[in-house]
């Protein structure tokens, strides 16, 4: 009985990981193949053809699109981080009337369907003269991120001893050297995982790049794959597609092995939207 | 928003003196609150609070795209009207209605096998094996790919001539012919649904299982060595246990899921038969230019999804908020 259920639990772990492995691997063997070879079906890598590689690059700006998300999503971290930190210190460390409202409407504001504001934001974003630019996209884009970045680092921020400030100010500090000086460092940690996550929201961010961009050199990854059409519109190029995929997958699946403890942390804190 | 975590009650008192007058460095702090906050508070309210309020405006006009300071009021036209004993509107519009029983269909749907394999994984990763952290590090590979490129892989194992699923199929004899997974009405929601399995349970997972590893152990010794059965403990015992951290994770999944776009714009390319009602909202307004129509069922979906995180907070089974515990 108990080696049947040795087996049955391996057997389930191994059927887990297929099931979560397969389709990336499939996709990476897919890129390696062009031509008619992609109109047969491999289950096992047969050829290593780069020249889906060259031609994701050839066919269409998708080093413009690759640096135009790490551009839209860098800004967005930075932003985000900016701003969420030192909101999160007056939410975690400071009591005052009205805070638990306003810190339930910031969650609100996470909460909110994307599409609720998109005509608004497309009038605000025209008004700005930010159409098809990537101001545009970082500005919309900080309404997915920085609500939960506030509300992350609140909560790690109310885990730390109230000892650390108190000394501070006894010694005179203002609010704002005691942010800089005393919570900055201790928040690094914390910076560091909720910064992973709103760079993958924002990488990952399609509805608004798809709608806020016109033309294909100022497309961010995500509708430049969605977008890519092959010689005709029957005719989607599989394999430039696959490689296109792979190249944009494997830096994020290295962070997010990398920072694993990190993240699972972070959602565990905040349960973002996965 | 979930605070599964042991939070600290870390949090400076105001002082007061004995008369219960603030203190000048109460004061001064308080003070440097509302300018820490102000620059986040003034960016949501411009982004966020203000882009929603005009989308509920333009609800009630008749804008177009092209020129979108060109409109008249026409009150709750969008929504419903009559003419000529004929009723018009998003309301009466039966694309809308598919959309919301599509959306609703794929929530109900997708997050109840979430939770289920998320349970099922959870448990797995609790138990002690070796690979255990390997394992993890892969339950994590599909919530870190972008959900447009989850969708174009998926397309294309499900492509109907050369794709990897209909060969599986064909050869253990499961089906006779290839099926048009993504362009069959009948198969298509599903195939949304298992790719969204797919990304998610791992989510699911990884708040369950945080709730897990906060459960006392001596109660499963105890069980243990009252010889109960595992089958028996898990409900009896660590169900209703992880309970409130498993109806967070399903809250947060549900309203994740009925706001649904890439996924079904991308996988499913844009058929009216599939689409959720995020797709139908901006098909209406940028496809077919009628920013007014489009408000009118992006308000509507934001209602919906209002009502039920009013819904939820009133039932009170998530506390949010300050001071989560």
């Amino acid at each position: 009985m108990t080696i049947l259920a040795r087996i049955g639990f391996w057997l389930l772990v191994i059927v887990i990981a297929v099931f979560a492995l397969f389709p990336f691997y499939y996709a990476i063997i897919s890129s390696f193949r062009s031509g008619s070879a992609l109109f047969s079906v491999a289950y096992l890598p047969e050829s290593f053809d780069l020249s889906n590689y060259f031609a994701v690059f050839e066919r269409q700006p998708f080093g413009w699109n690759i640096l135009n998300s790490i551009i839209v999503s860098g800004c967005v971290v930075a932003i985000s981080l900016a701003l969420g930190i030192t909101a999160a210190y007056a939410f975690g460390r400071i009591a005052f009337r009205g805070r638990s409202l306003l810190l339930m409407t910031i969650l609100a504001v996470s909460m909110f369907p994307q599409v609720a504001v998109l005509s608004g934001m497309f009038e605000l974003i025209r008004a700005f003269g930010l159409y098809n630019t990537l101001p545009g996209l970082i500005l919309a884009n900080l309404m997915l991120t920085l609500p939960f970045t506030v509300w992350v680092l609140t909560t790690f921020m109310r885990e730390l001893p109230k000892e650390i400030e108190e000394a501070a100010f006894v010694d005179g500090a203002t609010p704002w050297i005691v942010v800089r000086r005393v919570f900055l460092p201790l928040m690094a940690p914390a910076a560091v995982t909720t910064g992973l996550l709103a760079f993958i929201v924002s990488w990952n961010e399609f509805l608004f790049a798809l709608t806020f961009t016109l033309t294909n050199e100022r497309r961010t990854v995500p509708p430049a794959i969605a977008l890519m059409s092959g010689s005709t519109a029957y005719e989607l190029p599989w394999g430039t597609i696959m490689a296109g995929s792979v190249i944009v997958t494997i830096p994020i699946i290295a962070l997010v092995l990398v920072f694993q403890r990190k993240i699972v942390a972070g959602l565990t804190a905040g349960a973002v939207k996965g | 928003m979930i605070m599964s975590g042991a939070v600290a009650e870390a949090e400076i008192p105001v002082r007061t003196t004995a008369r219960g007058k603030r203190s000048s460095l109460t004061r001064s702090r308080i003070r440097a609150a509302w300018a820490f906050i102000a620059p986040s508070l003034i960016v949501l309210a411009l982004i966020a609070g203000w882009p929603l309020l005009r989308t509920i405006w333009f609800s009630f006009t008749d804008a177009n795209l092209n020129d979108l300071s060109d409109y008249k009021i026409i009150g709750f036209e969008n929504y419903l009207a009559k003419y000529d004993d004929e009723w018009f509107g998003v309301l009466t519009e039966p694309d809308w209605w598919r959309s919301v029983w599509n959306t609703v269909w794929f929530t109900l749907v997708s997050v109840s096998i979430e939770t289920m394999l998320g349970i099922v994984v959870a448990l797995i990763l609790n138990a002690a094996f070796p690979g255990r952290g390997l394992m993890r590090a892969i339950i994590l590979i599909p919530w870190a790919i972008p959900t447009i490129v989850s969708a174009k892989m998926w397309n294309w194992m499900l492509h109907d001539q050369f794709g990897v699923i209909n060969d599986m199929l064909l050869r253990i004899g499961l089906i006779a012919a290839p099926i048009t997974w993504t362009a069959n009405p009948d198969t298509a929601l599903w195939t949304a649904v298992m790719v969204d399995v797919w990304k998610h349970t791992s989510f699911m997972a990884l708040l369950i299982l945080a709730a897990l590893q906060m459960l006392p152990q001596d109660i499963y010794e105890a069980a243990k060595v009252d010889g109960v059965s595992p089958v028996r403990v898990f409900f009896r015992v660590t169900l209703p246990l992880i309970k409130p951290a498993l109806l967070v994770a399903v809250i947060f999944r549900s309203l994740d899921a009925l706001r649904v776009f890439d996924l079904i714009y991308v996988l499913t390319s844009n058929s009216k038969d599939t689409a959720s009602m995020s797709v139908y909202a901006r098909q209406q307004l940028v496809d077919f230019q009628e920013v007014g129509l489009g408000s009118a069922a992006s308000t509507l979906i934001f209602l919906i999804i209002a009502l039920l995180v009013v819904i939820t907070l009133a039932a009170g089974r998530v506390r949010l908020g300050e001071d989560p515990r």
